[in-house]
């Protein structure tokens, strides 16, 4: 296809580059410097979708970000697929593929649009009453159908092929708009050396100047001062999306979007965390479209951007135009057009009595007008064909062709960035419009976006607005007169019921809906909004809301201000999720933390688990061995002679200074005053509430200086709870807290053997049973490096932990393992670590526990410092509500009565396994393993007042059947602590 | 375990950070790492003992000689020196005799690299929430702040090159992230 509405000379396109794209598989050509709908218009292409909910054809409505109409789907295949992108917003590449949507089979032929001759089935709010029978026909027949049919864009089928980059910066000012008042702002604040940023959404700094061919010298100037100023960064392809507290601004930078993502070995955009110590918001106007019967035929367009269209593009809209505005503006754009070749059919003015220079030169020019008329109704399938003009109050009218309508109802400043910003909107009844009023931030608004007209006004009002942001005096603004256009539904004397005059062209909103709403009894504008879906599109209603709420004031007789308007959201135009997710793809999503000894694991064909962000040898398989047998072998390998644990990950926590006994008696549940030095304790860490929230062994190092161990995963908080304390609440304590979790690797040797194989590499202490008993601690050297040597306990057997800096962590546990040889060292992983304190009754804190367990639920009353004036969580075990409760959760074992069956972790226990369901539940299943000690499988239990029904039996239902089980002690495996001493 | 005094060229020590780098990071050497606490009443005798400005301001380094202590918070310091170096715990503790001080060990907690280049602080900050301009963020200044997911220690040793200290099992993410940002940039 040729450029057949392409001018000769003008605009800001290259000539010389031709462009080829496709359009739904069909070629056509542009020139570089067009976007996909400026190609696509100068091509004679004006439909391009199909809208929401009533498959009506629909055309180019806009030339910017406020497009309704005009999405499209482009990219070159699934990996770089993006959905409902504003095809007045994608630039024009070399090859680039756009599809439209929401058609089926094709635009021209689709099926879907049966439902725009039933529409009169589907009014506002229809899916609140139909379809709402019979009972399960909603969900199982109706919903289905109704969301295949309605809809925009499709998904892209492949995960995005393209790299995003993300960047934080500071600035003095951002200013938001590089038209004349943005312009005007940076420059001003430059000038003073203020760091500023400038960004607009377009290739080209310079707004609605891009379509003001006299003014491009000025234009020129302004643009080569800003490149003047090493202080502005200037960001062109910018969108600025979001207003987040404290001057945070988000910006979406186009990188290589607009070239095709040619490469994905460059970003294809980059995500700005911008905070601002002053933002200003220069984001322009956007032109309302006006409410007559069948306003949304392809052809119908706003005026302004139809001017565009030719000035800036160089491309005719049509042939013929129709001209229906209720605002001065819309006269320019019938001389632009007229001069571009474009026939003006009539303009036809809403107003009495207009006059101004606009009027003026049309009439100069020899345009027809006809005031205080309207447009009643229009004609044509796939583009308008004609439109009928009446006198407003008359019924007479007459029919024009043309294929080509222009419209306006005046301008809506773009207030979304102030309004996210929770500042409060005015309403201008000069302007009929809401305008920036009190801001919440340090935020200032600027040229059109603040109600300005004219371009003397606008470019002041940046000036003002850049003098403000650095803090100097700002003159009186320029006055204007303001234009307001026009609100609502024009009068077109016709029967409301039968016509559609469309409100939001996105989501098919008529101004029937909106009255409907009304006279079913909604008031505010929240309801109406929700009822009919008006402003609920992708735009968010960029060119429906004031005129949904102009219909809402004249059906209701109230003034808009007290009606309000809705709240804007962001993001301002829809940002494609990888800007978001930006580098954290792939292996960076999260950090992988691994042990200094993960690697001897790996290379000796661990298998691991992820715990937190940690990664933990689980076991590890000899051959063909499966968890099952491995984990079997490992445990009996402990249980008879010695195995090896890497337990690097605990968290650890260094607590030093004079009160680091007495802050330590306030924290955990134990007595702490009288532990020696040498000398290890379990300690429970309590919530205000009371309940678990860690565990840990910890060591008194000296007198000032204590060695804590905590759970893996709550390395940090329990740092941080304590860290909170200390600042807050024991303020009188002089001790400090480090985290040492990473300073030490922590090899465990444990079982019968364990003092056996790691006695010839301590150097400085004698580890006898006697010099060193159970639970005790001393500093000296392993394999020559510097430890603090834990003698302790998780698996019931003799055991050693030894931590040592974490860089000797593999040098140490390889001596050690080596040393083990002769006796049969095993290296265990987690899944037969958590076996073995299974065995034990160990409790592991997450896992026996879920945050409401008190130490006497699982039966650790014994490690209470019951003298203690006060420790975290104390009173709140004293309470009357929680002491006096006969039948909470108490830890208990499970035997099943065949021992081969291992029970689901997570699973129910009853007593009466045949009663209807829903069934009284006594407590849950919250460890479960097969024991190769026992040779049978055991289980712990949360079970209520379980202490109680030791002996007893209960059962597990499962689908089909039911599994009984008997409760026991919860330790399985040498109750009396004899295999402690090896 | 103020006595770790091993050489840094010990065979039997594992590098926390083994991988290929960015070519713009450079790993540093194993160093002597501390956790400092001094109360206000201890810092011109811990100045004394150390050589080092401990009155300097929160957020700076001060370095004397082979040894760097940066001021993280109104009363803590992170002390940077040689892996070499073993006097530290012995000269505070005598220098500091009958006064509170804490000293905790955490040279193998973390590690070091240094990040150079005209584009280091661009390649920070895009995971980085900090203002890296010159003149909020001057050479000398260091802070504890973040880097994407990972806890980092930021230390601006000249204009255009950044110290960071960062937990030994994060500096692998660390290091694949900036040499993931790092594509985006020229050197």
């Amino acid at each position: 296809m040729t450029q057949t509405y392409r001018l000769a000379t003008g605009g800001l396109i290259d000539r010389s580059r031709t462009v080829p794209f496709t359009f739904d598989g069909k070629a056509m050509t542009g020139h570089a410097g067009d976007t996909l709908a400026s190609a696509l218009l100068a091509n004679g292409v004006h439909l391009v979708g199909r809208s929401f909910k009533y498959h009506r054809p629909r055309g180019i409505v806009s030339a910017g970000a406020e497009e309704p109409n005009a999405l499209v789907g482009v990219g070159r295949d699934e990996g770089h697929y993006t959905p409902n992108l504003r095809a007045t917003q994608v630039e024009l590449y070399h090859g680039l593929r756009a599809e439209s949507q929401n058609r089926m089979p094709s635009l021209e032929r689709d099926v879907g649009s049966i439902t725009d001759r039933l529409w009169r089935f589907f009014p506002a709010g229809f899916y609140y009453k139909t379809f709402m029978w019979p009972k399960g026909a909603w969900t199982k027949f109706f919903e289905p159908r109704i969301r295949a049919i309605a809809g925009l864009g499709r998904s892209p089928a492949a995960p995005d092929a393209a790299r995003y980059a993300q960047i934080y910066a500071h600035c003095d000012v951002l200013v938001i708009g590089a038209g004349p008042a943005g312009l005007s702002a940076a420059l001003t604040a430059a000038e003073t050396g203020a760091r500023v940023i400038i960004c607009d959404e377009q290739a080209q700094f310079g707004g609605a100047l891009l379509a003001e061919p006299g003014k491009s010298a000025w234009l020129a100037e302004q643009r080569a001062r800003l490149a003047g100023f090493a202080n502005i960064t200037m960001l062109p392809r910018t969108i600025a999306f979001g207003y987040f507290p404290h001057n945070m601004i988000g910006l979406a930078q186009d990188l290589t979007d607009h070239q095709g993502e040619a490469s994905d070995d460059a970003p294809r955009g980059r995500l700005w965390q911008v905070r601002a110590r002053q933002v200003i918001t220069a984001t322009g106007a956007i032109e309302r479209p006006l409410v007559f019967p069948d306003n949304d035929r392809p052809g119908i367009m706003l005026a302004d951007a139809a001017r565009t269209y030719v000035e800036r593009y160089a491309v005719k809209p049509g042939n013929r135009a129709v001209v229906f505005t209720a605002h001065d503006d819309a006269y320019r754009a019938a001389v632009s057009l007229h001069r571009a070749g474009v026939a003006i059919a009539a303009i036809v003015d809403l107003r009495e009595s207009p006059a101004g220079p606009g009027l003026d030169a049309a009439r100069t020019a020899g345009l027809p007008v006809r005031t205080h008329a309207t447009i009643i109704g229009t004609e044509g399938n796939l583009r308008v064909a004609a439109v009928s003009v009446a006198t407003i109050g008359e019924t007479k009218s007459e029919r024009i062709a043309c294929d080509l309508v222009l419209m306006s109802g005046g301008f809506t400043p773009s207030v979304h960035l102030f309004s996210q910003s929770r500042g409060k909107l005015a309403f201008d009844p000069a302007l009929d419009a809401f305008i920036p009023g009190t801001p919440a931030e340090p935020t200032i608004a600027a040229g059109a976006a603040a109600g300005c007209q004219s371009l003397e006004a606008a470019i002041a009002s940046g000036r003002a607005a850049g003098l403000s942001a650095t803090g100097q005096a700002v003159a009186a603004p320029v006055a204007e007169t303001g234009a307001a256009g026009f609100l609502g539904e024009v009068p077109h004397g016709r029967d409301p019921a039968s016509v559609r005059a469309f409100v939001d062209f996105q989501n098919d909103v008529t101004a029937k809906d909106i009255t409907l709403a009304l006279s079913e009894g909604f008031r505010s504008i929240e309801h109406v909004k929700r009822y009919t879906t008006t402003g609920m599109a992708t735009d968010q209603g960029k060119t429906s809301n004031m005129n949904a709420l102009g219909i809402v004031s004249k059906s209701l007789g109230v003034a808009i201000p007290s009606i309000g308007t809705t709240t804007f959201r962001m993001p301002y135009t829809p940002i494609p999720f990888g800007y978001f997710a930006g580098y954290a793809r792939g292996e960076l999503v999260e950090p992988v933390r691994e042990t200094p000894i993960h690697a001897w694991a790996a290379e000796h064909g661990a298998v691991f688990e992820d715990v937190s962000l940690w990664k933990r040898a689980r076991y590890f398989p000899r051959g063909a061995e499966t968890m099952h047998d491995a984990v079997a072998r490992e445990c009996a390998a402990v249980r008879a002679g010695v195995g090896l644990f890497d337990a690097s990950t605990l968290g650890k926590i260094e607590i030093t200074g004079p009160d680091a006994a007495e802050f330590l008696n306030r924290m955990y549940v134990n007595a702490w005053t009288k532990l020696k030095p040498g000398r290890l304790r379990y300690g429970i860490l309590l919530r205000e509430d009371g309940f678990i929230i860690d565990d840990g062994v910890v060591g008194r190092i000296a007198d000032d200086r204590f060695h804590v161990t905590t759970t893996t995963g709550g390395a940090a908080r329990v740092l941080n709870m304590m860290e909170d304390y200390l600042q807050t609440e024991f303020t009188d304590l002089k001790v400090w807290l480090t985290s040492t979790t990473e300073q030490y690797a922590v090899i465990a040797v444990q079982g019968p053997r364990a003092r056996a194989v790691i006695a010839p590499l301590v150097e400085d202490a004698d580890i006898s049973a006697a010099a060193m008993p159970h639970m005790s601690v001393v500093e000296c050297r392993v394999a020559g490096v510097p430890a603090r040597l834990f003698r302790v306990s998780f698996t019931g057997e003799l055991g050693f932990e030894i931590n040592v800096p974490a860089d000797y962590g593999r040098a140490v546990w390889e001596a050690v393992a080596q040393a083990g040889q002769a006796h049969g060292i095993v290296p265990y992983g987690t899944e037969t670590m958590h076996v073995l304190r299974a065995e034990k009754g160990y409790i592991i804190v997450g896992q026996e526990t879920d945050g409401t367990a008190t130490p006497d639920d699982v039966g650790l009353t014994w490690a209470i410092g019951k003298a203690k004036p006060d420790f975290v969580g104390k009173r709140a075990l004293a309470r009357t509500a929680l002491a006096s409760q006969t039948d909470r959760k108490q830890l208990v074992g499970l035997l099943t009565a065949d021992p081969a069956e291992v029970l689901e972790e997570g699973a129910h226990l009853v007593a009466d396994p045949a009663q209807a369901v829903p069934m009284t539940m006594l407590g849950h299943v919250t460890s479960s393993y097969w024991s190769a000690a026992l040779n049978r499988s055991i289980a712990l239990a949360m079970v209520r007042n379980g202490r109680a029904r030791i002996g007893q039996t209960l059962h597990v239902p499962l689908p089909g059947r039911s599994v009984a089980v008997t409760l026991t002690d919860p330790v399985f495996y040498d109750p009396e602590g004899a295999r402690l001493d090896g | 375990m103020a006595d770790i005094a091993l050489a840094h060229a010990d065979a039997r020590r594992t590098a926390p950070l083994p991988g290929a780098v960015d070519r713009r990071i450079e790993k540093s050497a194993p160093l002597t790492r501390f956790v400092l606490r001094l109360p206000e009443e201890s810092l011109t005798a811990a100045g004394a003992a150390l050589g080092l400005d401990f009155t300097a301001p929160i957020n700076r380094a001060v370095t004397s000689g082979d040894r760097t202590a940066l001021r993280l918070g109104p009363d803590e310091w992170l002390v940077l020196a040689p892996a070499t170096d073993a006097a530290i715990p012995g000269g505070l503790a005598a220098g500091l005799a009958g006064r509170l001080f804490s000293l905790v060990d955490v040279s193998h907690r973390q590690t070091g690299i240094r990040l150079a280049g005209p584009h280091a602080a661009a390649m920070i900050n895009a995971v980085c929430p900090l203002d890296l301009g010159l003149a909020a963020f001057p050479v000398g200044m260091a802070t504890r702040t973040i880097f994407a997911k990972a806890d980092i220690v930021l230390w601006r040793t000249s204009p255009a090159s950044f110290h960071l200290e960062i937990w030994r099992s994060f500096a692998p993410y660390v290091a694949a992230l900036l040499h993931e940002i790092g594509r985006e940039y020229p050197d």
